[in-house]
């Protein structure tokens, strides 16, 4: 199947959700969340969130507790390096999908 | 001639710098960004005059790089503006970058390049190795012989380029043309605002609307938020080739509409001069075409049957075209104001390349003349040819590097 139905002529895109295609496939790291470290857990109220606000793609939920969308997560870790409670992991793909199936 | 009924075009004595300010005016552009350069200079202070003095509706942004004003050109064309820049040499080479970005992002800016010799040494005077350096950028590119020409052909070259979605360069000899004046027919503005329509962008920005253009993209196609599978960065390229390679039926159209308007005819990809029974062919591109019918001239007298192939566009290169034209030579001989060191002459490559495969069997040779402004006569010309002549009839069938006509 060629590209020939797409009518553009020059690089062209919306801004939309998936746009770009699931750019979560190009992740090789998944991140491990610790609930019990995470601030708004813990608190149970809405706070710190620093992982909400300096997440490039947006995938992550202001939420209790946070949601991560993994179409998208292209597993970058800043969320890892961000977090004041070292509530979240980067576990490379293949460990982590062997430790779940051992 | 089946001329349609114009308003009287009044002739005007022109130089080629003034000629390419009023094609651009009587275009109707609406943004110019343009960085002055000798000989270019003349080309922005008319335009820069006609829109300081209310003659033209446009906005003339001052620039501190050629850089800058071709962004300029690629970002207002973007929005949907008609734009023109005008450079020369060193300023043509710093616009490369921007060059690519024009062709690439399908953007119909129209630039003059006056002809000019690029340093070092330093030199301000003309050859064309400037805009045959830029010859794989993905510009449609256009010679002038004369002024007239100059005038004519930007007007066409907003036609071509905003049909196609490719941008034109109008390329002109520095000094030769750029600062010789001689009559030039300035059409009506009446006439060519029914020969030229408004610009119909194929991109625009939009805020009720957004898009991104010209993002990251990548190697492969990409599935899009709609489902729909969009080209990736070879798709893009590729539609690009098979515009310029389409483009010959556009070009030759958007000619023949001109000079069923105007009474001159641009429907070739090229001028010929007594090609019909010539079996030697002169080829030659811009200015130094018009020299060459007077080098024609004297081979006839001479009792040669020579001919003129004056190459007009340069890209996309006429490659059937020319085989038409120079099927039945058996000489012929190509002047390059330009080399691609190393090996030769570029429009001697072009010729070659295009008759490979084809029944052609012309001697070629290759002559690389007026660099820097170096002076090439009608005289010189016809003694080159004299020599290839000569050289043909000792068995010498190839040469495998071009002759120069200097010094040395």
């Amino acid at each position: 199947m060629g590209t020939r139905e797409c009518q553009h002529i020059c690089g062209e895109s919306s801004p939309a959700v998936g746009e770009a295609g699931k750019t979560g496939e190009w992740r090789d790291s998944f991140l491990v969340i610790d609930q019990q470290k995470c601030l708004p857990v813990r608190q149970n109220k809405p706070s710190c969130f620093l992982c909400w606000l300096y997440c490039p793609d947006a995938v992550i939920s202001k939420t209790i507790p946070i949601q991560i969308n993994m179409d998208y997560c292209k597993g970058c870790g800043i969320c890892a390096q961000i977090c004041p409670a070292h509530a979240i992991t980067m576990v490379r793909e293949e460990e982590f999908y062997l430790t779940e199936t051992d | 001639m089946g001329k349609k009924e114009t308003r009287k075009a009044s002739t005007w004595i022109l130089d080629g710098n003034h000629a390419a300010a009023l094609g651009a005016k009587l275009s109707r552009v609406q943004v110019i960004a343009a960085y002055p350069i000798t000989p270019q200079s003349p080309v922005t202070e008319t335009l820069s005059e006609f829109v300081e003095g209310g003659e033209l509706g446009a906005q003339y942004i001052a620039v501190e790089s050629e850089h800058s004003a071709l962004a300029v050109c690629t970002s207002a064309s973007m929005v949907g503006a008609r734009t023109f820049t005008a450079t020369s040499a060193h300023g043509l080479a710093y616009m490369h970058e921007m060059l690519h970005w024009a062709a690439g992002a399908r953007l119909p800016v129209v630039l003059a390049c006056v002809n000019r010799a690029i340093g070092a040494p330093w030199n301000v005077l003309n050859d064309q190795q400037d805009s045959i350096s830029q010859r794989d950028t993905g510009w449609i590119q256009i010679y002038a012989r004369n002024n007239q020409e100059i005038l004519d052909s930007i007007i066409q070259a907003y036609k071509i380029a905003e049909s196609i979605y490719i941008p034109v360069m109008v390329c002109y000899d520095g000094y030769i043309l750029s600062h010789t004046e001689m009559p030039v027919d300035v059409p009506a503005q009446e006439d060519v605002d029914r020969f030229l329509p408004a610009y119909k962008p194929n991109t625009i920005l939009d805020p009720a609307n957004p898009k991104n253009y010209n993002l990251v993209t990548l190697a492969n196609p990409r599935v899009n938020a709609e489902g729909v599978l969009c080209h990736g960065y070879m798709e893009l390229r590729y539609l690009l080739q098979e515009a310029l390679q389409n483009s010959r039926e556009r070009i030759t159209t958007v000619g023949r509409e001109f000079g069923e308007l105007f009474g001159r005819s641009y429907a070739s990809m090229f001028w010929e001069d007594r090609l019909e029974d010539a079996d030697i062919v002169i080829v030659a591109m811009g200015s130094l075409a018009m020299e060459a019918i007077v080098a024609a001239d004297m081979l006839r007298e001479a009792g040669h049957k020579a001919g003129v192939l004056g190459l007009k566009v340069f890209r996309p290169f006429p490659k059937s075209d020319v085989v038409r034209a120079l099927g039945k030579a058996r000489l012929v001989v190509v002047f390059d104001k330009n080399i691609s060191y190393g090996i030769e002459g570029a429009t001697c490559s072009e010729i070659k390349s295009a008759l490979y495969g084809s029944s052609a069997r012309a001697v070629i040779r290759n002559f690389i003349v007026g660099l820097g402004g170096r002076d090439i006569k009608a005289r010189e010309l016809v003694d080159a040819v004299n020599k290839s002549l000569l050289s043909m009839k000792e068995g010498d069938l190839s040469k495998e590097y071009p002759e120069w006509i200097c010094a040395i």
